[in-house]
């Protein structure tokens, strides 16, 4: 065949050529890496899944940062600057993620960068934020490798290996239950975390796993499986996944004669948990970053501002969402010098600063140290506090 | 065309191509750029596609499993095998080519026994295919799994992917010149009258699948070293359906229709960014509206010079 | 046992889907990929129009005015989009019709999550569960059993429909030749009406029992759940009434007890992989007649 011989003459000829310049070139790159100083006014880029499957995340999340820069541009901003925010879909895809964020860094010249949720997004994009030095704090990605992708990355969640261990302690511990089952949601990295850190820590700690088994966020049939743990006896079974899939899980583990207690983590948070499961779901406990019911005035305040905002109760990834600006905002105010190196050298000091989702430092690797509290679910939309647990 | 012109001619464009991406990279907006790019990736998967559905008129819906295939066969060479060859640039060029081969054996092993059955079971297949591909993706983990390959070398630029997207664009504008390419049209027009005047049918479609693949593979590995990052949800079954809109939207079994579809496909979300929520229902309506008011696509079968030449030459 | 059950009303849900499918492939030869979305359609209008008739019904008898105003609603929309999107396409290559209805498919989705928001929404529990058998090892409750029994009787309808009245004879003679069916004094277009409206109303039923059984509703939930089904009627034998039936069936058998002896990861796969093997050793489905194109 003629037009493959020519293709691959084509092909040769250029790989030759591009092989020969390149040795050249690789001195020029990363050359954009510029410290850029903040001007009128003080830009944030927010990019999140505001439409998609994981819309809520991103909408949520949305809802709390704007919350916390309404609050300082009402009260005359930060040094005097207005904070903007431009604030982008990334419709949940990663490849998305990376084109917004491109443009929020070299066309909309952000300083500082606020997001993802998801962690693979986060992980996606990081590099590209590490490149342009500008700092990017994620709200709530609680995978350990996004903030190990350079010093530029920041996080004002605990991580996965924190989050896992508190549940398996609190089953051991709080509620003296050995025999547990693990329910994990296969396509969530987040889930597969909490799984295994919980299992690593629980069996530590002389717990017994019986059973481990998956399923896949969409599923809507989980009968199987549970048909499958409930048949192995488990006192208590570990469901890390979102509220949207827990709810249903719930719901069939109880259809089918499962008496064990329920346990999950962040992703339960959702008014939406008690909706779906209805009274299946009550008496089980999860682990968060904040609750509602704090008696904290900070927690308070923003409750009640929240509530008046959006008439409606923030989630959890609301005042994550609020706690990353609101760090971003105070690293912003005790910069030395107003510039995306300045701000990001502020935040990497950021020492016990009182958020909402607690007290809030930054340790060495970038990601913030501060407790988790347990929550019961007791009724329709009911959490209540249970107990806090320190790192 | 002597031979003389055609090593010029070539000498002439690549340099051009370099010229170009080295302004690029020096001089324009880096998000501009990526569009640029994120259009010469659809190009490929566009160009590549045609020929099975808009030539052969067979109706694949796996087109993104082989880009995956492609993608995640390229950073295994390049990320996760120690070998120096896949670190270095060139290396990296021949990792997306493995990719491409890759790809074409796939398609080669899928195509083989489900060719043979008629179009609608091969979307069917192909779509099945491509869902399977993107689950064992995502139970594999030392590729990532769910939360993605980080980490990839960004070598690709300008230069790499539209030296593939006209390569590509050549290699299909002359194969469908040839005597396989003719037999491949006449599997589209009719088949049974087709196997009749004495052509293999089911080896032509093989053919025309495998080709397919290999560039779809290819703008996988593209895709993933220009990315820096893969995850298996990239390659789902809506990014099949969005190569299959560029090839009807722009003119089923018009090359230069596929590159027009391509590029509205990618660059149409982007303008309707400004309407946030309501780009997706505006993009989908427009689809709509395209098939019925130029059901041909807009193209229809024909080249873009046709239009310019006068009615009596062509 | 228990992975019988389980398998069967999941089946169930399936199969009604797949019927939407099966009727419109069988009639038309082009697999109208919106019907899934239609479905997704018919449980949110479940969900408002449970909102309304809260109170006013007994908890039987509001289930039925539900089903009937989600099956209502689809029928509706199902015929706008046959009469504005489909039928100018009648005489196009079938290609694009295929892409019509996935551009339609795409509409509703982004529509869906635009006007419902993308969270998704609790389908109210309108029978209050109560167990029919209730041991450690077997469980059955009543919506599983009104799922799997309301199923088998749509089926049973809808085959005496196709096979023993006017518009079934018409049906089929339709689907055997479009053509030669309207020489011979056949209404074609009202019979591709009425298959619009019969599919679309077993979705709007099967929307509901859906709800009822997964109180789950999203703008996505219909992508599955489509695939799914649609992977049912392939391998019963597409454009076979019986075969949709028993597909579905067959493939929530399949995913019931591959999950609970393999892994569920694998449970889509598994779906997919089970058609590829049918499609290669019995290319027109398990009940289906490969039916040789003619010149």
């Amino acid at each position: 065949m003629k037009p493959v011989k020519k293709a691959l003459g084509l092909l040769s000829l250029s790989l030759i050529i591009f092989s020969a310049s390149c040795t050249k070139k690789d001195a020029s790159t990363s050359t954009q890496a510029a410290n850029v100083m903040v001007g009128e006014e003080l830009i944030f880029g927010e990019f999140g899944s505001m439409t998609g499957s994981e819309s809520t995340f991103g909408v949520s999340t949305h809802k709390g940062i704007m919350m916390a820069v309404d609050e300082v541009n009402a009260k005359g901003g930060v040094k005097g600057k207005k904070i903007k925010v431009v604030s982008y879909d990334d419709q949940g895809k990663s490849d998305e993620a990376v084109t917004v964020v491109t443009k929020l860094l070299t066309q909309d010249k952000v300083h500082v960068l606020l997001g993802e949720v998801a962690s693979s997004r986060s992980i996606a994009v990081a590099p590209i934020a590490q490149q342009y030095k500008v700092a990017m704090i994620s709200p709530s990605s609680t995978n350990p490798k996004v903030t190990q992708l350079g010093d530029y990355i920041f996080r004002v969640c605990f991580i996965d290996p924190f989050q896992g261990s508190v549940m398996a302690k609190f089953a051991l511990n709080n509620l003296s239950l050995k025999k547990a089952a693990i329910f994990r949601d296969v396509k969530a990295d987040y889930s597969m975390g909490l799984a295994n850190y919980f299992a690593q820590e629980f069996k530590k700690m002389g717990g017994e796993i019986v059973v481990d088994v998956s399923y896949s966020s969409g599923d809507v049939d989980f009968k199987p499986q549970l048909t499958q743990i409930r048949d192995k006896k488990p006192d208590v079974l570990f469901v890390p996944g979102y509220y949207t899939e827990v709810g249903l899980i719930s719901k069939q583990a109880r259809e089918l004669n499962f008496k064990g207690v329920l346990l999950g983590g962040d992703g339960w948070d959702s008014e939406k948990l008690t909706e779906i499961g209805g009274d299946s779901i009550v008496g089980g406990y999860f682990s968060n970053h904040y609750s509602a019911d704090d008696q904290n005035p900070a927690v308070q305040n923003f409750v009640k501002g929240y509530q008046a905002k959006y008439k409606e109760v923030p989630s959890g990834l609301a005042a994550m969402g609020y706690d990353a600006a609101a760090v971003a905002i105070d690293a912003a105010n005790r910069a030395t010098e107003m510039s995306t190196k300045g701000i990001r050298d502020a935040l990497a000091t950021t020492k016990n600063y009182p958020g909402v989702t607690g007290v809030i430092t930054i340790n060495d690797e970038r990601n913030a140290v501060k407790p988790a509290v347990v929550l019961k679910v007791t009724g329709p939309q009911k959490f209540s506090y249970i107990a806090t647990v320190n790192p | 065309m002597t031979k003389w012109t055609f090593w010029v001619g070539t000498f002439v464009a690549v340099a051009a191509l370099w010229g170009i991406n080295y302004s690029l990279e020096e001089y324009a907006n880096p998000y501009i750029v990526r569009v640029i790019i994120n259009c010469g990736i659809a190009l490929i998967l566009g160009l590549s596609l045609n020929l099975v559905n808009g030539c052969a008129g067979q109706f694949s819906l796996g087109h993104a499993g082989f880009m995956g295939i492609g993608a995640y066969t390229s950073i295994l060479l390049t990320t996760l095998s120690n070998i120096d060859f896949f670190q270095s640039p060139m290396g990296i060029g021949w990792a997306v080519v493995a990719g491409g081969g890759a790809a074409a054996l796939a398609g080669y092993l899928v195509g083989l026994p489900s060719l043979r059955l008629r179009g609608d079971y091969l979307a069917i297949v192909t779509l099945g295919f491509g869902e399977i591909i993107r689950i064992f993706f995502l139970n594999m983990e030392f590729i990532g799994g769910a939360r993605g390959m980080p980490g990839i070398p960004r070598e690709s630029n300008f230069f790499w992917v539209y030296l593939w997207a006209a390569v590509t664009f050549i290699f299909m504008y002359r194969l469908i010149r040839s005597s396989t390419g003719r037999a491949i049209l006449s599997i589209r027009e009719n088949e049974i009258a087709a196997e009749a005047m004495g052509i293999d049918v089911a080896r032509y479609k093989v053919v025309a699948f495998v080709i397919s693949s290999f560039f779809a593979g290819i703008a996988g590995g593209l895709f993933a070293h220009y990315q820096g990052f893969i995850d298996p949800s990239t390659f789902n079954f809506n990014r099949s359906v969005e190569v299959v809109i560029m090839v009807v939207m722009g003119g089923m079994g018009s090359f230069t229709g596929a590159a027009l579809g391509a590029l509205l496909v990618t660059l149409l979300p982007e303008l309707l960014r400004v309407f946030a929520e309501y780009r997706m229902v505006i993009f989908s309506a427009s689809l709509v509206a395209v098939m019925l008011w130029r059901p041909m696509g807009i193209m229809g079968h024909k080249e873009i010079w046709h239009f310019f030449k006068k009615k009596g030459e062509a | 046992m228990q992975n019988i059950i389980n398998g069967v009303a999941q089946g169930s849900v399936y199969a009604l889907v797949a019927l939407g499918y099966t009727m419109v492939y069988g009639v038309l030869q082009f697999i109208n990929f919106a019907h899934s979305d239609i479905f997704m359609i018919g449980a949110f209008v479940g969900i408002y129009a449970a909102k309304w008739t809260n109170g006013y019904f007994p908890p039987i008898v509001q289930v039925m005015v539900v089903t009937l105003c989600a099956m209502a609603f689809c029928v509706a929309l199902a015929l706008t989009i046959e009469r504005i999107a489909y039928r100018p396409l009648r005489t196009a290559p079938r290609l694009n019709v295929l892409i019509t209805a996935i551009g339609i498919s795409l509409l509703l989705e982004n529509g869906g999550q635009v006007i419902f928001g993308a969270d998704p929404r609790q389908f109210p529990s309108l029978l209050s569960t109560t167990s029919l058998l209730n041991s450690d090892e077997l469980v059955l409750n009543n919506i599983q059993l009104t799922v799997i029994l309301v199923s088998a009787l749509l089926m049973v309808i809808l085959h005496w429909v196709v096979h023993h009245t006017k518009l079934g004879t018409a049906m089929r003679a339709v689907s055997f030749d479009i053509e030669i069916a309207s020489l011979m004094g056949i209404p074609t277009n009202q019979v591709i009406v009425f298959t619009f409206a019969i599919g679309a109303s077993l979705a709007g039923c099967a929307s509901v029992l859906y709800g009822l059984s997964y109180p789950k509703i999203e703008p996505l939930l219909g992508v599955m759940i489509g695939l799914k089904a649609f992977v049912a009627a392939v391998f019963g034998g597409i454009g076979n009434i019986m075969g949709a039936a028993i597909g579905g069936i067959i493939l929530g058998l399949a995913e019931s007890f591959a999950v609970y002896y393999i892994s569920s990861s694998f449970r889509d796969a598994i779906a997919f992989g089970l058609l590829i093997l049918i499609l290669l050793f019995r290319p027109a489905g398990l009940l289906g007649t490969f039916r040789r194109e003619k010149v």
